[in-house]
């Protein structure tokens, strides 16, 4: 029991290892009910739009597919980093930990930036639900259910990412002061959980939302 | 169980592979296949999610009870969407009753 010595195992863990794995486990729960949170929403879009299919794959061209299709890299790519920054943790390589979390955030704030031109352009062009929503189609009513799902998984998923930055600069810190060693990287390998839960959420709006109207419009 | 250590080249792979079903779900989107576009773009979106948990995330290695929690967090999601659509789906199916 030489473990017992160290100073990051809680009293209550006979191992490091037993420690990691209660860690993994409540990320783990915690992450099942994000899945049901997100599922609500997305069960009311299958809903919505088994409804109102053509008027949904019409609204749906008036997103920009560019810009969709680039932030789905730029986050793939930022699961990447962050992939490889708790593999840094796990050989507690400390300046690759910092090195890959600061470009995890920069991704992910390249994510967000790109949401915000995004939401920007639907504000000028008036695809807002609300009382200055103008659209050109047919079923303008029934367009702004399906924009109504936009701005809530969207918006959803964006406050999901600022907080995954916030986590992040969190763990910049820690692993600057270098508190992560190769027995103990709890915080690192959970914020690594949600961020990749965020990305996966993020592949299922991508052609839900933005590809559903595609070969009509081209 | 010590920590399992992935390649940096897995991890490059995955990436790699999630790229090109990107790429392959925005090219199925440019045809009309009628409801086959709809499993593609799901099946496509199922497996990119799967090549996450299982490697990004570490379950491949993970311990059993890991692995449960993770498969029964999908169970749930399939529950949530079985119920409410047989009940949308079949509705008016028999009329009013007593007609």
């Amino acid at each position: 029991m030489s473990d017992h010595s160290s100073s990051t195992l809680a009293h209550h863990f006979d191992s490091h290892e037993q420690q990691r794995e209660a860690s993994t486990v409540g990320m783990w729960a915690f992450l099942v009910t994000e899945i049901m949170f997100f599922g609500g929403l997305f069960l009311a879009y299958v809903l919505y739009r088994s409804r109102y299919p053509q008027t949904f794959a019409d609204a749906s061209n008036h997103l920009n597919v560019i810009w969709g299709g680039v932030n789905t890299v730029v986050l793939i790519a930022s699961s990447l980093t962050m992939a490889l920054a708790v593999r840094a943790a796990q050989l507690a390589n400390r300046k690759t930990i910092v090195l890959m979390l600061i470009l995890t955030l920069v991704l992910g704030c390249v994510f967000l930036g790109i949401k915000a031109v995004e939401y920007k352009e639907k504000f000028d062009h008036h695809l807002v639900p609300g009382k200055n929503f103008q659209y050109d189609g047919a079923n303008g009513q029934k367009a702004q259910i399906f924009f109504s799902l936009y701005f809530a998984m969207t918006g959803l998923h964006a406050v999901h990412m600022v907080i995954g930055a916030g986590l992040l600069i969190w763990m910049i810190v820690l692993a600057h002061k270098g508190v992560f060693t190769a027995e103990y990287h709890n915080h690192i390998e959970n914020v690594g959980l949600y961020w990749h839960f965020v990305d996966i959420v993020w592949i299922f709006l991508f052609p839900l939302l933005y590809l559903l109207g595609f070969h009509v419009g081209h | 169980m010590s920590v399992h250590v992935e390649p940096v080249k897995t991890y490059v792979m995955v990436f790699s592979a999630l790229m090109v079903l990107t790429v392959a779900t925005v090219f199925v989107a440019y045809f009309d296949l009628g409801l086959l576009n709809n499993f593609v773009a799901m099946g496509i979106a199922l497996t990119k999610a799967s090549l996450v948990v299982l490697i990004f995330m570490h379950v491949r290695h993970g311990s059993k009870l890991t692995k449960m929690i993770a498969l029964g967090g999908f169970l749930w999601l399939i529950f949530l969407f079985l119920f409410p659509l047989a009940d949308y789906d079949t509705r008016g199916l028999l009329g009013p009753l007593g007609k």
